[in-house]
This record gives structure tokens, sequence and C-alpha cells, in this order.
């Protein structure tokens, strides 16, 4: 079956790089595996970033780089000093600013080529399903539970890739959600556990989430691209300070019902 | 029966280790070395995780084989 980019493509033949264009993606376009025609998949692409953060940063960076045409941006909070040691987008002058809105602007100066739609609101039942709908591709970068379950079913409602990373301390995990019908967050981890921390609470290496918003942006690079392996339906469990990786594969669960271990 | 289990994440500070080999006492299946690893690591009762056996998430009723590589995997936050 043919990925929805190829169909984008069909139905507008008339469209092309820009001279500019040619020119930014020049190493993109010289790879066998990308070309003018993946450019422009990823040029026709719409990914939702959830949570301008840790995560969020670094993977915005570099899809606003890669030429993504269209990046929507959640998150409600502001910038805070304590963010700077791993939200690199960011720096001292825009402390008490919107994350969504600071995060487009300075990604506009990256790539003025690409549209940059900043949410500066709370992802919630009400609004999710609207905003996400309007993306082929969810990154979650979001830094709660509830945010994370609230996306998850929302790309399963509405049959969108949700793109995972999760982070503790020095570990990481990946992994690509609701791909081509696969397993879903809830078919891992089928309840939200309030017992886990986040960040905040128990400290993370500012690298961390740097490593795994690069994953995360790789995933969705691959996922328009239809090239290599997806990490579908196996989550990559990374530890930065002995290098170990560990894969374990995840089954889809029919009814998701399964109780986690507690 | 010995199995060799991974520890990660908040887990492994529960263990105090990321793995060890441990001797099955009359555990056969998942559940029961759930039950086993709980008695031993009490702190794990209050905790979320799910198991894998040979790198696959695996159900409560499945049984185990000498050797099998368990992991015990946490929920992380996000960030």
């Amino acid at each position: 079956m043919r990925s929805p980019y190829y169909r984008l493509l069909e139905e507008d033949k008339t469209m092309r790089l820009t001279e500019a264009e040619e020119n930014r993606y020049n190493r993109h376009l010289i790879l066998d595996q990308i070309g003018r025609e993946g450019q422009l998949k990823l040029k026709n692409a719409k990914i939702l970033v959830v949570g301008a953060g840790g995560l969020g940063c670094p993977a915005l960076q570099y899809l606003t780089a890669a030429g993504v045409g269209t990046l929507g941006i959640v998150d409600f909070d502001e910038v805070d000093l304590s963010n700077l040691h791993r939200q690199i987008l960011f720096n001292h002058q825009d402390v008490g600013r919107n994350k969504a809105s600071c995060a487009a602007e300075k990604l506009h100066l990256l790539n003025p080529e690409i549209e940059l739609i900043p949410y500066p609101v709370k992802l919630e039942a009400s609004n999710a399903k609207e905003i996400i709908a309007n993306y082929d591709i969810v990154l979650d970068g979001s830094d709660n539970f509830a945010t994370r379950y609230l996306v998850n079913d929302c790309c399963t409602a509405l049959n969108k890739p949700m793109v995972y990373g999760a982070i503790y301390k020095f570990e990481g995990q990946v992994s690509v959600f609701n791909y081509n019908n696969g397993p879903t967050y809830r078919c891992l981890f089928p309840e939200n556990d309030a017992t886990a921390p986040n960040c905040s609470e128990v400290g993370v290496l500012g690298v961390l989430p740097g490593v795994i918003g690069l994953y995360q942006a790789t995933e969705a690079i691959k996922i328009i691209l239809d090239i290599g392996q997806v990490l579908s339906g196996r989550l990559l469990q990374m530890n930065l300070l002995t290098h170990e990786t560990t894969q374990l594969s995840i089954q889809k669960r029919k009814q998701q019902t399964q109780t986690a271990h507690k | 029966m010995n199995v060799e289990c991974k520890y990660f994440g908040m887990i492994a500070e529960i263990t105090g280790t990321a793995s060890e080999s441990l001797i099955l006492n009359d555990a056969s299946n998942i559940a029961q070395l759930d039950e086993q690893l709980k008695s031993k690591y009490h702190k794990l009762h209050f905790v979320s995780y799910q198991i894998a056996q040979n790198q696959q998430i695996a159900d409560t009723h499945i049984e185990l084989n000498e050797k099998d590589e368990i992991a015990l995997l946490p929920p992380f936050g996000g960030g």
C-alpha cells in the first residue's frame, strides 16, 4: 500500500522545490533514500509536536531543518530558568515567554520555508482531537501521563501514528505507537500510573532528552519517507551511562484491559 | 530453575542492581515470578511495571523456562 504522502504528490504534480529549497536540502537530495521525491514528501508532511520541552525542542529543531512543511507546536507553559539546561531552543531572555510561541519564532529563523503553527494552550479532551486531526503524525514530548494518555487515545481514535519518547535520569525509551494499526501505548502500559515521577521531581541529565528527542524526530522522518524499519511494536530502551540498549517487543492487545504488575 | 533478570529505571534503584541471576523457588510462570520478586523487594508493591520474557512483553500466565531473560520495565515520565 502506498503511503498517503504519495497520494499528496499525485494530487499536486506541479509541486516543485524552489531554487532556495534545492540548495537548503541538497544533502538530503543527493541521498538515494530521499532525493527530490522524498524531500517533497517532507514538504507535504504535517507533524504536531506536543510539548516544546526537553524532548520537543531538539525534535523541533531537526524537523524544521529537515523541511517538514507544517509543524504544529502545543505548549501552554512558559520558559523557566530551570528548563535551559536541556531545552536548547530557549535562552535566558526567553524566561517567562510562552514556549510554543517562542519556539515558533526561533524555528522560523532556522527555516522560513516551512509553516509553524503555535498552540499556546493546554492539550485537553476538549481540544485535542480538533488539533490532532490536522496532522499526519504526533510526536509526544509531553511531561505528564495525563497528556500522554490523551495523545495516545486521540491518535488511536483518529488513526494517527504517535512517536513516543520518555526519560528517567540517564535512561530513555523510544517507540512508535498506533502505526499501521500497530500496538498503542496502552498495549504497553494500560493505565495511567501516578507513581512514575517526571524529571522535575527526580532530575535528568540535560543531554538525555536531546538524544531521545532526536530518536523521535528520526522515527517521524522515517515514517514520512517510508524508509528503514519504524520502531512499531518494539520499544527501544537505552542507558546513557552504560550504553546498554535493549529492544522489547510489544504485542497489540485487542482489549486493552491488561493490568500492570502492581 | 534459573532466570536472568534485568531492571530498568526506578526498578533498578529498588533492587540495587541493573541485573542479577535469580533462582526460582516454586515459580513456573510470570505471575509467580512477580510474587517472588515482590517478596524479595517489598517496594515493588508500590510501583508499576511490565515484565518481558526474552525481549517480549509477557502476560502473567506465560510459562517460564530455564535461562529465560526477564526484564522489568517501568513507565518513564516525559520532559
